[in-house]
């Protein structure tokens, strides 16, 4: 063992490959995070000349930036629930049954998002001008539903798949009908994956942003559209980094909540690793 | 009475025209353990399954107590199955594993409490109610897994190659375990398994299929002693089956020949090692010893005939025989068949 370890070479490459990205990973969201919390900042200086809260002050007085906070949680809420609702009952025939045009259907997922997305967006948005639903909450909550469907098929699919058949023939066995061991067993044994695929699809609503955009401008305003036009309409780079610096809050609460959830194993077994 | 009847199941799988079972028929005395044995793909786990209510069979009629039970999906059978992976759910613990079961039937806590504890005592795993699955042996899984069948009191308990996943040592210990419990408890148990050994050491009957279909249903000891086909002959212990033809009373085989009062055709001839003793020849002989393995308590010489056709024979004294020698063969016991079909024994 000692022979081998002091004879070991050190993994030039691999070092290099984590430092760089690292750097790209890190780097911005450094900068990011600097200037949120930067009064004044000027060149050529390499730190700000001055931290401060000011421009947290002035963000959070903002009456949009709040209602954009509850539109956007109620929002990923609302897609998250639905899509779960609709998804996982799906993913379930998916993995169980065998039906018609079940391979088609289940690569057909795959399709929103294999074409140019912004391309799509604008045909639908022209569809939902007609049923009167741009501008409106329902429109953009139908639009970010298209996003997550992918996510919440593929990843209950595998693993409603990896529950072994054995568990829920023992369970019928001892006396529990299909349903009973649905609830009782299939979904407590792929808890912790579909855990991981309802995360995803929350935390991508929560930032999706072309459809909201599209769809929900102007009325609709999420955070992440927001952060949009305070960028092109503001000089002042602080803005956005507030916005930025808020926006990461929901993700990093998945993240902490997912390590509590989420095994390690479960997104790799999603993934169908 | 018999509790379990099956009268001309059949079951032919919707992908190929194979009959996994065919026109199967067996009734189950009250308290007997009957072992269902036979190579993979025999269809004796199909059967076990269309029992249980897995596979619905295609056609046929299953009763248990007089009720037709062949539509009844799982739930509503007074079956119980044991799986070869045991089948727990990792996601509860051993008691709740076992409650499972007592709670859809709508059993007091307190009533749940006591009859799970009592199986856990019987299976010998008292007081790990609160240990997770995972953190069971093998041997320990499947003992939970059989608790778990025992605790609802089924009328009939199934039991799919149970001990296949596990070794040697620990099968062997279980098979009488479960024996013992089965005794005990006088359930009627239906046990699957490709290994004879289990099936002649656990069983009161054997059934021995091939293809679907039944070969012999017997006891143990009848079936090990006067199989009725080549097939179970040559599937149940070891046996040198020999094939020949017969001509005026004398089988003859590649320079061996042996009295057999049977019409003029082929046949085959089945020798036990055991019954087999050699002779030392000095012509030559009938055979030619190939190897000379010594077991201790007993030798096997393996010795082939002139066209290489291989048999084996057990002598008590191994050092009396070496490779290359000419020895005769003199069988004490013998069995002919033909045509599928025992015609001769002596």
């Amino acid at each position: 063992m000692a022979a081998t370890l002091t004879h070991r070479k050190i993994d030039w490459t691999g070092i290099a490959f984590a430092v760089v990205l690292t750097l790209i990973i890190v780097f911005p969201l450094l900068v990011v995070g600097t200037w949120a919390f930067t009064n004044v900042w000027r060149y050529p200086s390499v730190i700000p000349q001055e931290f401060g809260l000011r421009f947290w002050e002035q963000t959070l007085a903002r009456a949009d930036v709040w209602s954009s906070i509850t539109m956007s949680l109620t929002l990923a809420f609302t897609v998250t629930a639905l899509s779960a609702a609709i998804c996982l009952p799906a993913a379930y025939a998916f993995a169980r049954l065998d039906f018609p045009g079940r391979n088609l259907l289940f690569f057909s997922f795959l399709a929103g998002h294999a074409f140019p997305k912004f391309g799509l967006l604008v045909a639908i948005a022209g569809i939902f001008l007609q049923l009167n639903l741009i501008g409106t909450f329902w429109g953009v909550v139908l639009i970010q539903l298209v996003g997550t469907l992918l996510f919440m098929i593929w990843i209950p699919v595998a693993a409603f798949q990896s529950v072994d058949r054995r568990m829920e023939e023992a369970a019928r066995d001892v006396g529990a009908s299909p349903l009973r061991v649905f609830w009782s067993i299939t979904l407590p044994q792929a808890g912790p994956t579909i855990a991981a695929a309802i995360l995803l699809s929350f935390v991508g609503t929560f930032y999706e942003t072309e459809g909201a955009w599209l769809i929900g401008a102007p009325q609709v305003r999420t955070l992440p559209v927001l952060m949009i036009s305070f960028i092109n309409n503001q000089p002042v780079i602080q803005y956005g980094a507030v916005l930025s610096v808020l926006l990461w809050v929901p993700s990093f609460i998945a993240l902490l909540f997912a390590r509590r959830v989420v095994n390690s194993g479960s997104f790799a077994r999603g993934f169908g690793g | 009475m018999s509790v379990l009847s099956i009268k001309d199941v059949s079951k032919i799988f919707p992908n190929g025209n194979v009959r996994a079972v065919d026109s199967f028929s067996l009734d189950v005395a009250d308290g007997e353990l009957v072992c269902l044995l036979g190579p993979s793909g025999s269809g004796k786990s199909t059967l076990l399954r269309m029992v249980g209510g897995f596979e619905t069979p295609t056609s046929g009629v299953m009763t248990i107590d007089g009720e037709d039970i062949t539509r009844l999906p799982p739930e509503k059978r007074p079956t119980g199955m044991v799986f070869q992976s045991h089948a727990l759910w990792t996601h509860m613990n051993v008691f709740k594993n076992l409650a499972f079961g007592l709670k859809l039937r709508k059993v007091s806590p307190d009533e749940i409490k006591r009859r799970v504890e009592g199986v856990l005592e019987l299976v010998g795993l008292g007081g790990y109610g609160t240990r997770g699955v995972g953190q069971l042996s093998g041997g320990q899984q499947q003992r939970v897994a059989l608790a778990r069948s025992l605790v609802l009191e089924p009328k009939i308990l199934l039991l799919d190659e149970p001990f296949a996943s596990l070794d040697q040592h620990l099968r062997e210990r279980l098979r009488e375990e479960v024996r013992d419990i089965q005794q005990r408890l006088k359930i009627t148990t239906l046990f699957v398994t490709h290994g004879q050994d289990e099936a002649l050491s656990m069983a009161d009957r054997i059934v021995v299929m091939r293809d679907g279909r039944t070969e012999q249903i017997d006891r143990p000891d009848v079936v090990y002693r006067e199989p009725q086909t080549p097939f179970v002959a040559g599937f149940i212990g070891t046996m040198n089956l020999v094939e020949g033809t017969v001509s005026n009373g004398i089988f003859s085989r590649a320079g061996y020949s042996t009295p057999l009062p049977v019409s003029d055709g082929p046949a085959t001839l089945a020798i036990r090692p055991e019954a087999l003793d050699l002779a030392a020849a000095e012509d030559g002989g009938q055979g030619k010893v190939h190897r000379v393995t010594d077991y201790g308590t007993h030798g096997l010489v393996d010795l082939d005939l002139r066209d290489n056709t291989r048999i084996k024979a057990m002598v008590s004294h191994p050092d009396l025989f070496k490779a290359g020698q000419g020895v005769t063969l003199k069988p004490r016991a013998i069995a002919a068949y033909r045509d599928n079909a025992l015609i001769h024994r002596a």
